[in-house]
């Protein structure tokens, strides 16, 4: 499951109705990377994405998918390759995990191929993968958020795609869930050689996690790259519009933002 | 590789363990329902013994032939039984299909104004044009339809939104009653009166003529909602997971409406508008599922035992008197919708 596909997006526009929210997006996903999307609220990354999974058209340019737009493939055979995780997923009522994970199956049966072993088993290395087994047989309703996000995660997974699209799957999580997360993602890429890109919002984590991060401003790219060469100062103040200190992460070496706001500025700030 | 095999066959015997829910519940239905026809069958003013219905039944195979008996069953009781029974299915599907497409438990088409449209056209037919029989039907069936385009329309924004299609069916649903109101301030009083008993459905003047296009209308409608029915299991999660999951979102929804549509209009042009029918079945039949199946089938049998059940209290309960259907139904979903907004305490559930 390594065949890395290739998503590219081309002079893409993309908006709801007359609004237009991204212009002139260009951008060449890094295969068998993690690539993170940042930028302040409203600055069209959730947009970009639902672009790059064909689930918004672009007004103008194009998203290829291995040198095929992706707007006229068909959607079943685009759900082969790629996966996608919406901002709120909905679980129909009194769903059991399993079952929700298995409709992650879909894009592999028809009206005439149901079910299969082969359906058990990607559910199950999903599952395992996601470490819900143990929920499996639960309710998706009696599960707390981070469990939650897990098994939509899983659901995911299951698709089996060698491409996968996140929209800020560690939200309404807790620290501790939203670093297991990215753990996850990143043992997917590193050990499964998957291409996953994700919409987050805390900046530490993203410049933490990204193989490749994308730095988004009123639905424009400013800046991609490592985030060790993207994330300065410079970048944040345009980016976000506000003041900070760009420090090394104590853990993990890459760059870590620390904000300047107009309070609690200590004497040692001004050296 | 072991251990794989141990987690694949955690997730077989969950699979397994819904199925085994699900056909036990499916077989359940099944029999109370063959049961209830059964019953249906015999009951009657006339009595006819059980032996004598079975010959009666199998009558045009053998031959034997008891002109009394074999009318009372023959082009009574079974007409009847089978006309509850296919209008019992077609508004258990109509509600369900609504309820999963719009997300939400009111949305079935007794609430969101489908029915209503039919009863105004058909009222329409009757006091304006005093027209009766077939022809109220089909003005009925033309009501659904041209109510549900109209719904539509105004619904559509880039798309159809769950909540827009509810709202505007709510306040379709009280254009429709003024409408109705209104034509009965010019009506005649027998005019009135003959359009109250078709408004409440009834299946008291069943006969086979009932039976045929409702029956050739499900020979096209339920291998098309088959067909459609594994999208819906993927639309469930949401349009956008839907269409990442290679599901084809605006053209399954447009045909799972039509379908859901031509069942109300069908069915309504049968009997009249049964009330709550379409409203209670999915809910019950997923209530009873409790998460193991997506409950088409098994909504389409509980709608057909409300349907038979509540026809058979109607004609039974009272004696000398024969209730319309709608009556038994109207009382029966009236408590089930109390039961509804007082038992679901989560949140979201109905809003």
């Amino acid at each position: 499951m390594s065949a890395n596909h290739q998503l590219i997006a081309a002079g893409m526009d993309l908006g709801y109705g007359d609004r237009q929210v991204v212009a002139d997006f260009n951008l060449t996903i890094p295969p068998g990377k993690l690539t993170v999307i940042v930028g302040a609220n409203a600055c069209g990354k959730s947009t970009v994405l639902r672009g790059m999974a064909r689930l918004l058209a672009p007004t103008r340019g194009a998203v290829y998918l291995d040198g095929k737009p992706i707007h006229t493939m068909p959607t079943r055979e685009v759900a082969t390759v790629l996966g996608v995780l919406p901002q709120s997923p909905i679980a129909p009522d009194a769903i059991v995990v399993a079952d929700l994970v298995g409709r992650g199956r879909y894009p592999h049966q028809g009206w005439f191929r149901r079910w299969t072993p082969e359906d058990d088993a990607a559910v199950a290395e999903a599952l395992r993968a996601t470490d819900t087994l143990e929920l499996a047989d639960r309710p998706v309703d009696e599960l707390s958020g981070g469990q939650r996000q897990r098994v939509w995660i899983a659901m995911a997974l299951a698709q089996q795609t060698d491409l996968l699209l996140l929209d800020e799957p560690t939200t309404f999580l807790d620290i501790n869930h939203q670093v297991e997360v990215l753990d996850l993602l990143t043992d997917l890429v590193r050990n499964n050689g998957r291409t996953i890109v994700v919409v987050l919002h805390d900046l530490n984590l993203a410049c933490r996690y990204a193989d490749h991060i994308v730095a988004m401003k009123a639905g424009r790219l400013v800046a991609e790259g490592r985030p060790s060469d993207v994330m300065t100062e410079a970048i944040v103040a345009d980016v976000f519009g506000m003041a900070s200190r760009v420090v090394i992460d104590p853990i993990s070496d890459t760059p870590m933002i620390v904000p300047i706001g107009r309070h609690h500025i200590g004497a040692g700030a001004l050296a | 590789m072991t251990l794989a095999l141990d987690h694949t066959a955690i997730v077989r015997s969950i699979r397994g363990r819904l199925a085994l829910r699900r056909r036990s519940i499916t077989l359940g239905l099944a029999l109370a329902l063959a049961l209830t026809f059964a019953l249906a069958l015999y009951l009657g003013d006339y009595p006819v013994a059980p032996g004598d219905v079975l010959r009666s039944l199998f009558s045009p195979l053998t031959g034997e032939v008891n002109k009394g008996v074999d009318f009372i069953v023959l082009n009574v009781r079974v007409p009847r039984a089978v006309l509850a029974v296919l209008t019992g299915i077609s508004f258990a599907l109509s509600g369900i299909i609504f309820q999963t497409l719009l997300r939400n438990p009111l949305a079935s088409p007794d609430i969101i104004g489908i029915s209503h449209g039919a009863s105004a056209s058909a009222v329409f037919c009757i006091i304006v044009f005093g027209m009766s029989g077939l022809w109220v039907s089909f003005g009925a069936f033309a009501g659904a339809i041209l109510t549900a385009l109209a719904i539509y329309g105004l619904a559509w924004r880039n798309g159809v939104t769950a909540y827009r299609v509810v709202l505007i069916g709510i306040g379709m649903a009280a254009i429709m009653s003024a409408v109705m109101s209104y034509l009965f301030t010019r009506a005649r009083l027998f005019e009135v009166q003959q359009a109250l008993a078709w408004l409440i459905g009834s299946l008291n003047a069943a006969n086979a003529a009932d039976i045929y296009p409702l029956a050739l209308a499900l020979l096209v409608l339920i291998p098309l909602t088959i067909a459609l029915v594994r999208t819906l299991d993927a639309m469930q999660l949401g349009d956008d997971t839907a269409t990442a999951l290679g599901a084809r979102v605006e053209f399954s929804r447009l045909g799972l409406i039509l379908a859901a549509v031509g069942y109300a209009a069908f069915a309504t042009a049968a009997v009249g508008p049964v009330s709550f029918v379409a409203f209670v079945a999915g809910p019950i039949a997923r209530r009873l599922l409790n998460g193991a199946g997506n409950g088409f089938l098994q909504a389409a049998l509980v709608g057909a035992l409300v349907m038979l059940g509540s026809d058979m209290v109607a004609q039974h309960a009272l004696p000398s008197i024969q209730l319309p259907v709608g009556v038994v139904t109207g009382v029966f979903g009236a408590l089930f919708l109390l039961w509804l907004l007082t038992a679901s305490n989560r949140a979201g559930r109905v809003n």
